[in-house]
């Protein structure tokens, strides 16, 4: 079913108590999350990911705004009541249960007409894991499990009693590399098959942006973008989102618009019509350089790495934020590079302008 | 949560009374004897005697009780006995199971798995055992009523071995190779790196052994007959069966409360040191 | 790392001197002890070689009434430490205000003389011609009648001293458990509530078998602790514990070393050596059930 949070906000009384001003964890958070759809909450470690993901489940309640689930405001209700499944970061399975005894435990709890018998749980425990494929390993216990192993059994338990939301806290960053591959598209698998609607944090872009129908980008307790991942990525709102998402990194340099044109330094790289006049930062994707003899925009070569289909060109600016920056181009076109110098072209659509706040200002493509 | 704006179950406030009520109930009755000890302590001895019904104040406060403690009874030197016990024991103890700990954890030497192992198993005998021979011992060695027959057999304990090389076995080999390479000495390094680094552990060693000291009963029971080398233990052992403990309990009740002191002192300074040290000690048994 | 044989043995002799001339000279000593039959400590001679001495003590009426009151207070004090040790550590457990204030106090009775404070309890318990006692005074406030617990009927003493036992090995308990309730992840918790999961259900199948290593520890440790017990019944009924009835294994064992029956090491080691091979024994089991019970 959707979700709905209307003007939450949670604020807890600062840990130091001389210090009088609360920590505010969450900030007016006032969006949807439609049924049936895999939303990946996205931010830096102390956004507030994990803190909506408690108020979403109803560990922890707001402290101003209301929470639906469907029609139902369930703002008020209890976590059991609200028929939500949470799998947590470190998955909490049981030590002393097996696999199966886990992911039973949650139906051992219904009462009255709503109890299953024995045998009933015992085939929906077993239904459950069949479908996060655990189904062979019942009989151990968590320690003689992997982590990946672990990880499915959380998720089964999680799913056992049928929940209309399914939360995960940081599914992946207790795996290894390659694991994590594989799981995140397990995610999306038992999430297109079971149609639940899933809500997943992470601190990872590449990870939320790959499996999500859409991602929420939060900074600071609040949300900064929402939308499709890519989306998101063509056309980010303000500096931070354009900054967290993408890998190699955005790169940004510190520019001026005068009369619609843009201006890097002494170099005027690109018409920007529509923009107004001042100081903006510039943020070019890795892929929105073209190397052009003639191009607008000179650098300073530092090195080709190549990468077999892309190559990737390490060059330097005085007007960068960072020491050196990186331009993804196709690996035909980086014949021509050599000596210290390099000089680009600019694609419109991957160029990005942000005002002194960060926010973002649009032009005229 | 005070913004809950979840119904507060009143069986939840109703459980949390019951727990505090309780909870102060064992605290009462913890506390209530000591509170007995010191009211007592403070009675005049017409005045104890002469209630029939136990009053819960005193009608008439007086410190002729700690008077009596301290001038019919050597309880100073009872006193000044256990504080030389405990210092000594403690010292050398610290010595030996500082060397010994560095041996186990930092040294390669042949048969050192063994030797631990069987150090281990020492740990399971039980003193009531090894206290027999002991005292045969010391008889023949004619320390009877002496300070060293009080306090060599008291020395060693291998759980303390244990807990220390435990400790030292946690600073990275690093630290020893970097001194190694300055030209340090094991010695100096073990004094100047190892226990400064391992403080806690030593400190929490120091107070659990300076409590048992202080608290001995058996052992010196056992070898001493002389009233000059009683600790506080036996000393007042010796006060309830032989002393005014019989008749006159208010001032038994004075010199309880000063012998109780000074740990209950040193307790409430060294609160959270005492008590996670016990624990510690507690959990890795 | 070169072998540094002999240095490490430079710094062990403290330690294995000490150790070898007060504890395993001791052990074989006392083996040796218990199997000379008619040992006389004034003349150091013996009869042969031979189970006399066991003999002797276990028919000997005083070791029996040692063990009978041994044996009844492990079967008391050690399950009723421990659960009273696991509600009041619950109960710490789920307040915050006041919580170390709380802790402190319970921890006191650890740090103090068993001998000191068991004159306290005693002072309170017994019943003079000069007053009832203050225990007395409130079970005569219940409507009960006075009983003398020092000088009186068994039942009493036996009472008394299961009751200071309890006081005396709970600190140490609550300590433990308080710490290993503490160190239960929370997230387990959060993920019984999400599924719903009853208090009582939470705790029956989720705290109790985490926390079931330490409850176990705290048993076995109980155990051995109660079968040694000696100076608190001194505490309580004075050092001439058979003619109070009172007396302890451990106790038995002193008489016959030093006491009043005057240097027999030949029936104390012999009696010492029954009391280690039972809490061996029971130290054994123990861990055989533990193992079994164990996830």
């Amino acid at each position: 079913m959707k979700i709905v949070l209307e003007h939450v906000t949670k604020r807890y009384p600062n840990r130091n108590r001389k210090i009088k001003t609360e920590v505010i964890a969450a900030s007016d958070l006032n969006f949807e999350i439609p049924d049936g759809q895999l939303i990946g909450l996205l931010g830096p470690s102390g956004c507030g990911k994990s803190t909506t993901l408690n108020l979403i489940s109803g560990l922890e309640p707001p402290t101003e705004g209301r929470i639906y689930f469907g029609e139902t405001d369930v703002t008020d209700l209890p976590p059991e009541k609200r028929g939500v499944g949470l799998v947590f970061q470190n998955y909490a399975l049981y030590p002393h249960l097996t696999a199966l005894q886990n992911i039973m435990f949650p139906l051992q709890n219904l009462k009255g007409e709503n109890r299953p018998s024995k045998q009933q749980m015992e085939e929906r425990a077993v239904e459950t894991a069949k479908l996060v494929q655990i189904d062979q390993l019942l009989e151990r216990r968590p320690k003689e499990m992997s982590g990946g192993q672990q990880q499915r059994v959380a998720i089964a338990r999680a799913l056992v009693k049928r929940p209309g939301v399914l939360l995960l806290d940081e599914p992946l960053s207790n795996l290894d590399a390659r694991l994590r591959l594989q799981t995140r598209e397990e995610i999306r698998r038992i999430q297109r098959e079971t149609g639940i609607t899933t809500v997943f944090v992470t601190h990872d872009q590449e990870e939320a942006m790959s499996i999500s129908d859409s991602i929420v980008v939060m900074k600071d307790g609040a949300v900064h973008q929402i939308g499709k991942p890519q989306n998101v990525y063509d056309d980010p709102v303000n500096l931070f989102v354009a900054k967290f998402l993408g890998t190699p990194p955005i790169n940004v340099f510190t520019g001026e618009v005068k009369n619609g044109s843009l201006s890097i330094g002494e170099e005027a790289v690109l018409r920007v019509p529509g923009a107004p006049d001042g100081e903006v930062s510039v943020g070019i994707r890795p892929e929105g350089f073209v190397p052009d003899e003639n191009g607008a925009f000179g650098c300073g070569l530092d090195r080709v790495e190549i990468m077999g289909r892309d190559t990737s060109v390490v060059f330097t600016h005085p007007l960068m934020e960072n020491e050196q920056g990186r331009a993804v181009i196709s690996a035909e076109l980086a014949a021509g590079l050599s000596g210290d110098k390099v000089r680009f072209s600019l694609k419109p659509n991957k160029t990005h302008l942000f005002g002194p706040d960060g926010e973002r200002i649009r032009f005229d493509i | 949560m005070k913004n809950d704006k979840r119904p507060i179950n009143a069986g939840r406030k109703i459980g949390k009374g019951v727990t505090y009520a309780l909870l102060s109930l064992w605290g009462i009755i913890v506390l209530f004897p000591f509170y007995w000890m010191v009211l007592s302590s403070f009675k005049s001895y017409g005045s104890y005697n002469a209630e029939y019904i136990p009053k819960f104040y005193a009608t008439d406060p007086t410190l002729q009780n700690y008077r009596s403690a301290f001038t019919e009874v050597p309880l100073a030197k009872y006193f000044g006995n256990t504080l030389i016990f405990t210092l000594a024991t403690t010292a050398i103890m610290l010595v030996v199971i500082v060397l010994a700990a560095f041996a186990f954890s930092r040294l390669e030497f042949r048969g050192k798995n063994i030797v631990f192992a069987l150090f281990l198993s020492l740990m399971m005998i039980p003193n009531e055992l090894v206290i027999i021979t002991n005292f045969v011992t010391i008889t023949d060695w004619n320390m009877r009523n002496t300070f060293w027959g009080l306090i060599l057999p008291s020395v060693t304990s291998v759980f303390y071995i244990y807990l220390l090389k435990e400790n030292f076995e946690q600073i990275p080999d690093e630290l020893y190779k970097a001194a190694k390479v300055d030209g340090t000495s094991d010695f100096k390094y073990l004094y100047k790196v190892m226990l400064p680094i391992c403080r806690p552990t030593v400190i929490t060693v120091i107070i659990l052994k300076v409590i048992e000291c202080w608290n001995a009963y058996v052992w010196p029971r056992l070898i001493t007959d002389d009233q000059a080398y009683f600790l506080v233990s036996n000393g007042i052992q010796e006060i309830r069966e032989n002393g005014f403990g019989r008749e006159n309990i208010p001032a038994m009740m004075a010199a309880v409360v000063v012998i109780s002191l000074p740990l209950i002192v040193l307790f409430l300074i060294f609160r959270k040191k005492i008590m996670s040290g016990v624990m510690r000690g507690g959990t890795k048994g | 790392m070169k072998k540094q044989n002999l240095k490490a043995w430079l710094y062990l002799l403290p330690a294995i001197a000490f150790l070898g001339v007060f504890m395993v000279y001791p052990l074989f000593d006392v083996v040796i002890y218990s199997l000379e039959e008619g040992y006389n400590s004034a003349s150091q001679s013996f009869f042969g070689v031979g189970l006399y001495n066991f003999s002797y003590v276990l028919h000997d009426p005083y070791f029996l009434q040692a063990v009978k009151n041994t044996l009844i207070l492990v079967v008391i004090t050690v399950p009723v430490s421990t659960g009273l040790a696991l509600l009041i550590s619950l109960g710490l457990n789920s307040i915050k205000t006041l919580k170390n204030l709380y802790q402190t106090v319970y921890f006191l009775p650890y740090v103090t003389n068993t001998l000191a404070v068991g004159l306290v309890f005693m002072i309170l318990f017994k019943k003079t011609a000069y007053s009832d006692g203050l225990i007395n005074l409130l079970i005569n406030f219940f409507g009960g009648r006075s009983v003398d617990f020092i000088g009186g009927p068994y039942w009493a003493k036996m009472m008394v001293m299961c009751i200071y036992t309890v006081w005396i090995v709970l600190p140490f308990k609550i300590l433990i458990l308080t710490g290993s309730l503490a160190s239960v992840n929370q997230d387990y918790y959060n993920a019984a509530k999400i599924d719903g999961t009853s208090k009582w259900r939470t705790f029956w199948r989720i705290t109790l078998p985490l926390i079931s290593p330490m409850l176990f520890y705290l048993i076995i440790t109980g155990f051995i602790g109660a079968f040694k017990a000696y100076s608190d019944a001194v505490a309580l009924f004075g050092v001439d514990l058979n003619a109070a009835g009172m007396n302890t294994i451990v106790g038995y064992v002193y008489d016959m070393l030093y006491g009043n029956s005057g240097g027999y090491p030949s029936y104390a080691s012999a009696a010492a050596l029954i009391l280690f091979s039972i809490v061996f024994t029971i130290t054994c089991v123990n861990l055989r059930t533990r193992k079994r019970l164990q996830f």
